[in-house]
């Protein structure tokens, strides 16, 4: 049965691990999906205020985080063919470059959060109770939505930092990786779900 | 366990993620010039048929799904067809009412 | 009780649990430590049956209050706030603490690994996190109802607006939820990498026992519907602590997508609650009728029909709160659709039973009352999900009692049964016979005493929550309320049997029922190490050559 997975002789299932992490990443996807099915439908109802939000978004920020996440998910995918060809001192360069992408990121959201509070935009203000209904729906969603996508680069960035260590005190190996790559494909989620908060918040205008 | 080498395919080279990468930024390029151009409704579908493409080459080639077996792509697709059933059905009623 | 099968040092051969005077110690002795900290699916399993077991025994004596209130017209016993609070809390309870997890969490534990010949599921120690945070979202629920200032009122829909402007402590109510959705899609996300992965050689998906094929369609929907679940918890979180006002009307949100999200999980939900069920008295009914199941294939074809069905209907709670005559039309007809894979299964059911030598064991008897409740629940569904009727039967009575016989009258008997059913192999233990039927004519008489009438008040239009009726209402209140105090008896005398079977009743043989599916052929009590190398997988559902002892 070529289906039949760990026994006394394999205690570790290398196909049953990578099936949990995936079913895992289907309850990020849905989620996140619940508030993308929010964001259609307010869109739907609010077309011109999203329009006019979206342009008081700073593009250039976006744009950045957009190449320091993808940029991030090639160093994750980098640092799996490191350590499986036995490169460890590599593999552990690129993991590190991974983890201060995503520091890189939360700098750049808190100056981009930053700038909107400064301009009264604090969720729970009167500034933003007092804003109209499309607007009002539009900033809701954006902190909504890039707030739980940031609380997710922090929880990749410290999977990714406890695999380093699990890494260094050789419990993940060229021969045992499949700690490391369910830790890239988490991250490789954060980066899916920014890929399509990025058109949806700072281009679709 | 005959399936445990099948998982084990030979990584992928460095060459060829950068590929993916080289293409992933090409893609973001791609979406910022049509984002200038004003399309009426097409911009909305030039964004989101542009990050599914970028999302495309993230699960297939940095996630290895390409690598993986029926099973795991048929939950994969199983998940996001669900999620398109639900924001679809919503439709039904926010397409209509609003 | 066989002491000496069980005296030997080898894990192997030690009974996982061992009950007063086996003298037989689990993997690590029997200190809490050794039960909390566990992996063994078998041990995780009977922690959350007590725990389960517990939470129902809370939210049964808050229906029973509720009964007690509302035997009268006028403001009796209860205040107001105090009535609002305690049909919140009888309906997070049972739904998010009790019926959700039930089957799955403890019976699913326990037997679905060996009813695949497997050892323990795919990540044992993810299971016992799980457990965990099971716990944690129980302390967390619980701390809501005497923190802050006052338990949750909004009902277990935490409906928008008032969810956000109540000034009860629901905002830490919407954390336990999320957090004991959690629980319950790792319990899924396990159950579905075990049925793929650890299946016996020669155990292929045709030979799987049907809890089995339920219990796999169940943790899909436990992955794929409960994340929606948690974002709806954590915006209802975030609504009250940020004011984002994603669903506040005068700032442009829709209260309706909140009903719209909460359904999306919700509905599916209720297929979480009874597919398990359905697990249980497929595997009941075959072995009390001696006869190899009708429709093998149709029964796990359903499971998955359900599933996927299941999660085509949810806005068929909303025909009433203004959403598109479209949606109304769509989600009505889909509501329909979904009728039929249960209606396969009752069939199956029935013919599997038809020229079957039937024994009336209390399991059977269990399944039974399943089968009258669950089609009185599932066509009074149809009422509810046709358009037209809904409209005037909309959050009446006729709703309630609907639901109670569904879960209930099903997934409660369902549990039930599987707890008749498995109880002389988990505990080594028999309980008295007798005993357990007429526990079992004093609960099914209790339910139909107790939920009837209130079809007729719903019909009459009695609304749902309201903490006072009409005097027309009364003789029929006052009935349903002495439904209570009869189910109240039969489930204690249903729980003193089997507390007193696992401590005093007569040692059980390895195979009382003549069950053909692997379980049992193990010896009883179960061992630590259920298999030693792969077993060899039966069919199911072959009695030939299988034969009850004794």
């Amino acid at each position: 049965m070529a289906e039949h997975g760990a026994t006394a002789a394999h205690p570790k299932d290398y196909h049953a691990a990578k099936m949990g992490m995936w079913l895992f990443l289907f309850t990020e996807i849905l989620l996140f999906g619940g508030l993308f099915l929010l964001y259609a439908s307010y869109r739907h109802r609010f077309p011109e205020a999203f329009h006019a939000g979206g342009q008081t978004l700073d593009v250039f920020l976006g744009a950045l985080n957009t190449i320091v996440l993808i940029t991030s998910s090639l160093t994750v995918a980098m640092s799996i063919t490191a350590l499986r060809r036995g490169e460890l001192t590599r593999c552990l360069w690129l993991l590190g470059f991974t983890i201060a992408c995503a520091g890189g990121f939360m700098v750049n959201k808190t100056i981009e959060w930053s700038a909107k509070f400064h301009h009264g935009l604090i969720p729970g203000s009167e500034h933003m109770l007092g804003l109209p209904q499309g607007q009002s729906v539009f900033y809701g969603l954006y902190y909504a939505m890039t707030g739980l996508h940031g609380v997710h680069v922090v929880i990749g960035a410290t999977v990714l930092a406890w695999v380093m260590l699990l890494i260094r005190q050789g419990k993940v190996t060229a021969q045992d990786y499949v700690v490391l790559e369910n830790a890239g494909l988490y991250w490789h989620i954060v980066d899916l779900v920014w890929i399509y908060l990025f058109p949806l918040f700072y281009l679709i205008s | 366990m005959t399936d445990k080498h099948e998982a084990q395919h030979e990584p992928l080279s460095y060459r060829f993620l950068a590929l993916v990468w080289a293409g992933l930024m090409a893609l973001t390029a791609l979406t910022l010039g049509a984002a200038k151009v004003d399309l009426g409704f097409l911009n909305v579908v030039a964004a989101l048929g542009i990050a599914s493409a970028k999302a495309s080459l993230v699960i297939f080639f940095f996630m290895h799904l390409k690598y993986e077996n029926r099973l795991i792509k048929g939950m994969v697709l199983t998940a996001f067809v669900i999620l398109a059933i639900a924001i679809a059905l919503t439709f039904v009623d926010v397409g209509y009412r609003y | 009780m066989d002491q000496t099968d069980h005296q030997s040092d080898d894990l192997t051969t030690r009974p996982f649990f061992g009950p007063k005077g086996s003298g037989g110690p689990g993997d690590k002795g029997l200190g809490p430590a050794s039960w909390l900290f566990s992996t063994d699916h078998k041990r995780i399993g009977l922690l959350y049956l007590g725990l389960i077991g517990l939470m129902f025994i809370a939210a049964l004596a808050l229906g029973l209050i509720l009964r007690l209130k509302l035997m009268t017209p006028g403001s009796t016993l209860l205040s107001p706030q105090e009535y609002n609070a305690m049909f919140t809390l009888h309906g997070v309870i049972m739904v998010f603490l009790v019926v959700i997890p039930s089957i799955p969490a403890s019976f699913g534990n326990i037997f679905l690994p060996l009813h695949i010949g497997a050892n323990d599921v795919s990540f044992p120690r993810l299971n016992n996190f799980s457990w965990w945070l099971y716990v944690t979202g129980m302390v967390l629920a619980i701390t809501s109802i005497f923190t802050g200032s006052g338990a949750p009122d909004t009902g277990w829909t935490f409906y928008v607006p008032f969810s956000e402007r109540t000034t009860t402590n629901v905002s830490l109510a919407v954390i336990a939820v999320f957090i004991l959705g959690f629980s319950s899609i790792l319990t899924g996300l396990n159950f579905i990498t075990t049925v793929h992965r650890l299946r016996a050689p020669g155990m292929t998906w045709k030979k799987l026992p049907l809890f089995v094929w339920s219990l796999y369609a169940t943790g899909w929907i436990q992955v794929l519907a409960t994340p929606i679940l948690g974002i709806t918890a954590l915006l209802i979180f975030a609504e009250r602590v940020l004011h984002l006002g994603l669903f506040d009307a005068a700032r442009g949100g829709d209260p309706l997508l909140y009903q719209h999200l909460f359904w999306i999980y919700s509905h599916p939900a209720v297929y979480i609650m009874i597919l398990p069920a359905m697990g249980v008295i497929s595997e009941i009914i075959p072995v009390f009728a001696r006869k190899p199941i009708f429709g093998y294939n149709m029964i796990a074809f359903s499971s998955l029909a359900i599933a996927f069905a299941g999660s085509l209907v949810w806005a068929h709670h909303m025909f009433t709160s203004g959403m598109s005559d479209t949606a109304v039309l769509i989600f009505s007809f889909l509501t329909f659709v979904v009728a039929i894979p249960s209606a396969i299964k009752v069939f199956n059911w029935l013919s599997t039973l038809y020229q079957g030598s039937i024994s009336l064991d209390p399991p059977l008897l269990y399944a039974l009352g399943f089968i009258f409740m669950f089609s009185i629940g599932g066509l009074t569904g149809l009422v509810l999900g046709s358009a037209g009727t809904d409209i005037h039967v909309h959050d009446t009575y006729f709703v309630v009692a609907h639901f109670h016989y569904v879960i209930f009258g099903g997934t409660g008997l369902g549990m039930f049964a599987a707890m008749h059913f498995w109880f002389p192999k988990v505990f080594g233990r028999m309980y008295d016979h007798g005993r357990a039927a007429w526990a079992f004519w004093l609960v099914i008489l209790g339910m139909n005493v107790l939920y009837f009438p209130m079809f007729i008040m719903g019909l009459q239009g009695m609304p749902r929550r309201y903490y006072d009726y009409l005097p027309q209402y009364g003789p029929m209140q006052m009935v349903s309320t002495w439904g209570s105090w009869l189910l109240a008896v039969g489930l204690g005398l249903m729980f003193w049997n089997l507390y007193r079977g696992s401590r005093y009743g007569p040692a059980a043989t390895k195979n009382p029922w003549g069950g053909a599916t692997l379980e049992w052929t193990l010896p009883t009590p179960l061992p630590h190490e259920a298999f030693e190398g792969d077993p060899s997988a039966p069919e199911p559902y072959d009695f030939k050559g299988v034969n009850p002892d004794g």
